[in-house]
């Protein structure tokens, strides 16, 4: 038994510790912060190896055994998770330390990062629905510090509506756990799966659906889908950047990530009820998140607006329930991550340059004229969204519109198509008004003002971030075929119980159709 | 709170709470108890102090920085858990030895105590600064 699966959440836990015993010093945390961080993604790297064979690895912690015990799983879909938050992780810890300010760095930023991401990797990795639970809360009270730290008007504005909605989030959530456990007398997700296809073959199958229609609004709030989506704009541009940039990253995907596991693995009996209610959903959310977009003109606003429509995406692919829909679904979460936050880093510097977030008022200098090299890195990820080739948004959106096209849901290939060119024109708003215009004279431009120079430690996680953009998108079929092994798996459910619970568990029950 | 009954009485209440919660943390593998039950205890006694004698009183008293004393539970829990993996058993396995304890014959000492420790200490770090925070508020 490797302890592989485990190391992605110690490792930032260990980090979070050795940050707050040397609490005192700035550069101590910072050092071990960015260790801390290197350490993960190398672990991740090999970890996403390991299972790309197609290798399900598993750990019962305590060496009590599947089910009565608390087990860590890492399948592929799992791994590339984690390895994007590893990722993810790094950018934002490298740019924090030239950009987040020195009170909020005193008071404990670094550990409370590396504790979300012990949360989120946690949140991946684990084959328990209650630590699921848990996982969520920790990533959640660390975001909840990490939004309010600073105390500023519009940060305590956001955090109150983000905090109210995910803890009614947890409580349904909780809520529905205790109900699964009560119905199938398990918590371990690979158990579950094979009870509830029991509960379905002995005619309970209405309790179980009612179980997942619980969990669907819980993981809902989480990911930010329609309806439930307006804590996500009313917080996310209010903390620093770096801060904003992680959350724009990772949180919402840790929803989405559980909506795939518990809609593929468990919850598969019902899918004419259950997938079609996704299917309203992911299309609702595409299209209420593009067009609230339009109306925004802060540029985090507007960005925020544009995770809800690609969550749409994403939650599309799951409702679809075809191997080239799940696929695409994990193809668009790499895609999406990455952009995302990079996204969210490049607002930071532009903020820098121009002195406003604002669209509409003009800034100190335009970005174009003074940065061109940021301006360039805004334009990979920013093209990316819009789904531009041969950048990975291309094809992220290919593949699931050529999974829609293939189940002849052409009206949800119709709103998706449409969705990428308002995105388009979002991220060409963002272009013109931020980054291509200078400011007139008249406007408040002073001709002869310089921008502050950008420091490299912010300049360097955009530009990898950027690269592994454009790397996806020329090696797309590496990608394309790691997405369709994991979505393999997912598709699978005998697969992920098998290497849970053994052999014995895997034989699907009689008179069920998987 | 200026209370001389309360100063007097957490003069004696304060070692005992303390007293007890070592005990109920100790006795939590067998018994009804544990780390965050202990934990809670330990803290309630010095929320009492707080209380009685002011946070400024009590963050003397304390004397640790509560920061440390959460990042030290939480090296305790950790290293608890990771020292079964050093020997190849799965994360959070209990290892054992047994131990000659004068008047009490052999006791069995296990990871599972050293993981409970570190809850303690988390807990009452947490506890702590959440009360000093709210009382320091109020004064």
């Amino acid at each position: 038994m490797s302890a592989l699966p485990i190391l992605p959440v110690l490792i930032p836990l260990g980090t979070a510790c050795l940050g707050m015993l040397g609490h005192r010093s700035l550069r101590a945390q910072q050092t071990v912060s960015v260790a801390g961080a290197v350490a993960l993604v190398v672990v991740a790297v090999a970890l996403l190896a390991r299972t790309a064979t197609g290798e399900i690895l598993t750990l019962d912690a305590g060496g009590w055994s599947a089910p009565f015990g608390i087990t860590f799983v890492a399948d592929a879909f799992g791994a590339i998770m984690a390895l994007l938050a590893a990722v993810t992780g790094l950018a934002v810890v490298v740019y924090s330390v030239a950009s987040v300010d020195l009170p909020r760095k005193r008071f404990l930023y670094y550990p409370l990062t590396h504790v979300l991401l012990a949360g989120v990797c946690g949140a991946f990795l684990t084959g328990d629905i209650f630590n699921l639970y848990v996982c969520f809360e920790i990533l959640l009270l660390s975001s909840f510090v990490l939004l309010s730290l600073g105390s500023e008007r519009g940060q305590l504005e956001g955090a109150i509506k983000y905090v109210t909605l995910n803890l009614i989030s947890s409580a349904i959530f909780l809520s529905a756990s205790g109900l699964l456990y009560g119905t199938l007398g398990t918590l371990n997700m690979a158990h579950l799966s094979v009870r509830a296809a029991e509960a379905v073959a002995e005619g309970r199958g209405h309790v179980v659906t009612i179980v997942a229609m619980l969990f669907m609004v819980s993981f809902g709030i989480k990911a930010a889908v329609f309806p439930l989506f307006f804590w996500l704009p009313a917080s996310y541009h209010t903390p620093p950047f770096a801060v904003s940039a992680l959350f724009a990253g990772l949180l919402t995907k840790v929803g989405v990530y559980a909506i795939v596991r518990v809609f593929t693995l468990i919850f598969v009996h019902d899918t004419g009820y259950t997938h079609t209610i996704l299917l309203w959903v992911a299309a609702l959310t595409m299209v209420s998140g593009v067009l609230g977009a339009a109306a925004q003109t802060e540029f985090r606003r507007v960005l925020s607006f544009h995770i809800i429509s690609q969550i749409g995406y994403m939650i599309l692919g799951v409702a679809l329930l075809t191997p080239l829909a799940v696929a695409g679904t994990v193809f668009y979460i790499v895609h999406h991550i990455v952009v995302k936050a990079n996204l969210f880093l490049v607002a930071g510097v532009a903020h820098r340059i121009r002195g406003t977030s604002d669209l509409v008022r003009p800034g100190r200098v335009g970005v174009y004229a003074s940065a061109p090299l940021v301006a360039l890195l805004f334009m990979v990820p920013a093209m990316s969204l819009a789904g531009v080739p041969p950048l990975s948004g291309f094809w992220a959106k290919l593949i699931l519109i050529r999974a829609a096209l293939d189940e002849r849901a052409y009206v949800y290939v119709a709103v998706a198509l449409l969705v990428g060119i308002m995105t388009l024109f979002s991220m060409t708003k963002i272009w013109a008004e931020a980054f291509w215009k200078s400011p007139a004279p008249e406007e408040g431009g002073t001709a002869g003002e310089t921008a502050p120079r950008t420091p490299a430690g912010m300049l360097a996680p955009i530009a990898v971030l950027a690269a592994i953009t454009v790397g996806i998108g020329l090696a797309a079929q590496p990608v394309f075929e790691f997405s369709a092994l994991a979505a393999g798996q997912l598709l699978n459910p005998e697969v992920y119980v098998g290497a849970v619970l053994g052999e014995a568990f895997a034989t699907p029950v009689e008179g069920v159709d998987p | 709170m200026n209370s001389t009954i309360l100063q007097t009485a957490t003069r004696y209440l304060l070692p005992l709470l303390l007293i007890f919660s070592i005990v109920v943390m100790l006795q939590g593998h067998n018994k009804p108890g544990g780390g965050f039950i202990g934990g809670l205890i330990g803290a309630a006694g010095f929320a009492l102090h707080g209380m009685a004698f002011g946070p400024r009183a009590t963050r003397t008293a304390l004397r640790a920085d509560l920061v440390v004393v959460m990042a030290l539970g939480l090296a305790f829990a950790l290293v608890a858990g990771s020292l079964a993996l050093a020997s190849g058993q799965p994360f959070l396995s209990g290892l054992w030895v047994s131990v000659p304890f004068p008047g009490f014959g052999e006791v069995k000492v296990g990871t599972p105590l050293v993981f409970d420790i570190g809850v303690y200490f988390v807990v009452i770090g947490v506890v702590m600064t959440i009360v000093l925070s709210l009382l320091e508020e109020n004064a």
